[in-house]
């Protein structure tokens, strides 16, 4: 503050000017994070993060459609040669084995948005899907045997509660 | 690279220049105390409230069937959603609370006369806007307070000459408050931040034309001005913690202690609750409106004493330079204004009883009269100091300057 313009330690005041905005900037950076955070889902949306499905009725060969986090989920009642069929079969877009996306041969369950742009893919009379926008086909095993679609449609997490009950969203 | 890039910017927009001449270099007043410093928070309360209210837009529905519950969505489900409303909803009271100390500041310290003039008049501006906004954002949560303030509030309008009915009904979309209120008041609580935005921007170019008062209340040599960087950015800061420090032991310990507890009710259009009062803010028009026996008048009332005050430059008439430090009479009338604006407050926020008023009479008769006396006031506390000799503190600041007025006047150029 006075007239003079010498500065008797320069390093030392540079160091605290430093250290001052170091401190500013950490402090707004963190006063950010409520907004940032505000905009994650509230924890309405995250009750809705599992789902729980009673499969008793679904019959060999039958596919029945849940929602699980807004997102369509296919559960299909595969038939002992659907099985089959698959276990022996390889895919070469995505290769996975048939067993990796099972928990039990019979019941496939997989996510139904279409891995190339996100629209779901309807169900084919063979046992597959077939995606009505770019023309991705799936395998009963919902691996992708054409494209444009990259990978295999996603296995969610889930569980067997019972023999006739999944919950999807949750291992164990 | 980064004095590169400065440079690059420099060869196509003023950028260095622009801040040296309006932020770092900018030349202040070195005799700046305190209470400089609110022009500065109201500008942080502003960018706040944008933040945490546009953060808020994101989960509210603007819905009377939704609204309430999603006030309660905010605060139970999304994180922070606490945070943010308390934020709001405190910040609201605190913009307040800074505007009156920044406009009480202008009046002690006489910054509204010449040649500050429209200075104070996008001030006043600003003023109304802020009013408009907080009342239109208070009709947001939908709780009973809400709903009755706003009825109350837009029920105002029927004093319009001939066409008070149609003019109500309007302003509603529907025959009492309701749904198309609660959606067009939303949208113009979002958008008249914006246009405060750029009423400040109006409001700070006419404060660099004419430079900052000071507490002298002259205009001072440029010898007497500093640099506004480091010297006031630090004061600013030094300010904003000590406001921050009081603004959050509100957010986190009292949060409540802005909210009226009616509104945690829904609204509900076919019961008013026994008593109705409007945001602490607001008391004392309320209470102005209040005193006046009759629809229209009342409202004139009110309107005019929020407006009264963009006359000041003209009636203010005292050649007197300074402020109220210099100027007895002037500053036993600052503070009987200061001391009946509390009184009108109190009145404001008590039932109607023939106490209150009598009280409120006399109190909005007094506010009033502060204003109508002050022409007269101003001239003969002139004369009275001229006759006694100017004290020698102000003979020391004002006399040695005046001849140079034209001088500090023009004192942009350097």
């Amino acid at each position: 503050m006075s007239g003079s313009d010498t500065i008797d330690n320069p390093d030392r005041r540079n160091f605290l000017g430093k250290i001052t905005t170091a401190a500013g900037v950490t402090g707004a950076a963190a006063a950010c994070w409520p907004f940032v955070s505000s905009m994650n889902p509230s924890t309405d949306v995250l009750a809705k993060a599992t789902t729980e499905v009673d499969i008793s009725s679904i019959p060999p060969g039958g596919e029945h459609t849940v929602a699980w986090q807004g997102k369509p989920v296919f559960i299909v009642h595969r038939t002992p040669e659907q099985i089959k069929a698959m276990e022996s079969k390889e895919t070469t877009i995505d290769p996975e084995a048939d067993d990796k996306r099972v928990v039990k041969p019979e019941w496939l369950v997989v996510v139904g948005i279409c891995t190339h742009l996100g629209c779901v893919p309807n169900r084919d009379p063979e046992g597959g899907w077939l995606c009505p926008c770019h023309g991705s086909m799936y395998d009963a095993s919902g691996r992708v045997i054409r494209g444009p679609a990259p990978r295999n449609l996603e296995v969610p997490v889930y569980h067997f509660e019972s023999d006739t009950k999944i919950i999807i969203g949750k291992k164990i | 690279m980064i004095k590169k890039t400065i440079s690059w910017i420099d060869e196509r927009f003023p950028l260095t220049a622009f801040v040296k001449h309006e932020l770092t270099g900018y030349p202040t007043p070195r005799n700046l105390s305190y209470w400089w410093n609110f022009g500065f928070l109201a500008g942080f309360v502003l960018v706040l409230q944008i933040a945490t209210g546009i953060f808020l837009a994101m989960h509210y529905k603007a819905d009377s069937g939704l609204a309430f519950d999603s006030i309660q969505h905010i605060m139970r489900d999304v994180n922070y959603g606490w945070l943010l409303r308390y934020l709001h909803s405190t910040g609201s009271s605190a913009f307040f609370v800074v505007i009156y100390v920044h406009m009480a500041r202008t009046l002690y310290y006489g910054s509204y006369r010449k040649p500050r003039e429209l200075l104070w008049w996008t001030g006043q501006l600003l003023l109304l806007l802020l009013m408009a906004i907080s009342f239109m954002g208070y009709l947001l949560p939908w709780g009973q307070m809400s709903y009755w303030g706003a009825e109350v509030i837009t029920n105002l309008f029927r004093a319009t000459p001939f066409i008070g009915d149609k003019v109500v009904i309007w302003l509603r979309g529907d025959f009492s408050v309701g749904d198309a209120t609660l959606t067009r008041f939303f949208a113009l609580h979002f958008l008249f931040p914006f246009i405060i935005l750029g009423a400040v921007v109006i409001h700070l170019v006419a404060l660099h034309t004419v430079r900052s008062s000071n507490p002298s209340g002259i205009n001072l040599a440029d010898k007497d001005n500093i640099p506004f960087h480091p010297y006031f950015t630090i004061k600013d800061m030094y300010g904003l913690g000590v406001y921050l420090i009081i603004f959050f032991a509100f957010v986190f310990f009292f949060p409540h202690f802005f909210i009226e507890p009616n509104n945690n009710i829904p609204a509900n259009p076919m019961q008013t609750p026994p008593h109705i009062e409007p945001e602490w803010y607001f008391l004392p028009f309320y209470a102005i409106l209040r005193s006046v026996p009759d629809l229209v008048g009342g409202v004139v009332a009110m309107g005019l004493s929020v407006m009264i005050f963009a006359a000041m430059p003209y009636m203010d008439r005292s050649n007197i330079p300074g402020g109220a430090h210099y100027r007895p009479w002037y500053r036993v009338m600052f503070y009987v204004f200061i001391i009946d604006i509390f009184v009108l407050g109190y009145v404001g926020s008590q039932p109607v009883s023939p106490d209150m008023i009598i009280l409120g009479r006399a109190a909005s008769l007094v506010y009033f009269g502060t204003f109508l006396v002050l022409p007269f006031m101003s001239k003969k506390e002139e004369q009275w100091m001229r006759a006694r000799g100017l004290p020698p503190a102000l003979k020391a600041l004002f006399e040695p300057r005046a001849p140079r007025e034209h001088e500090t006047q023009g004192g942009n150029s350097k």
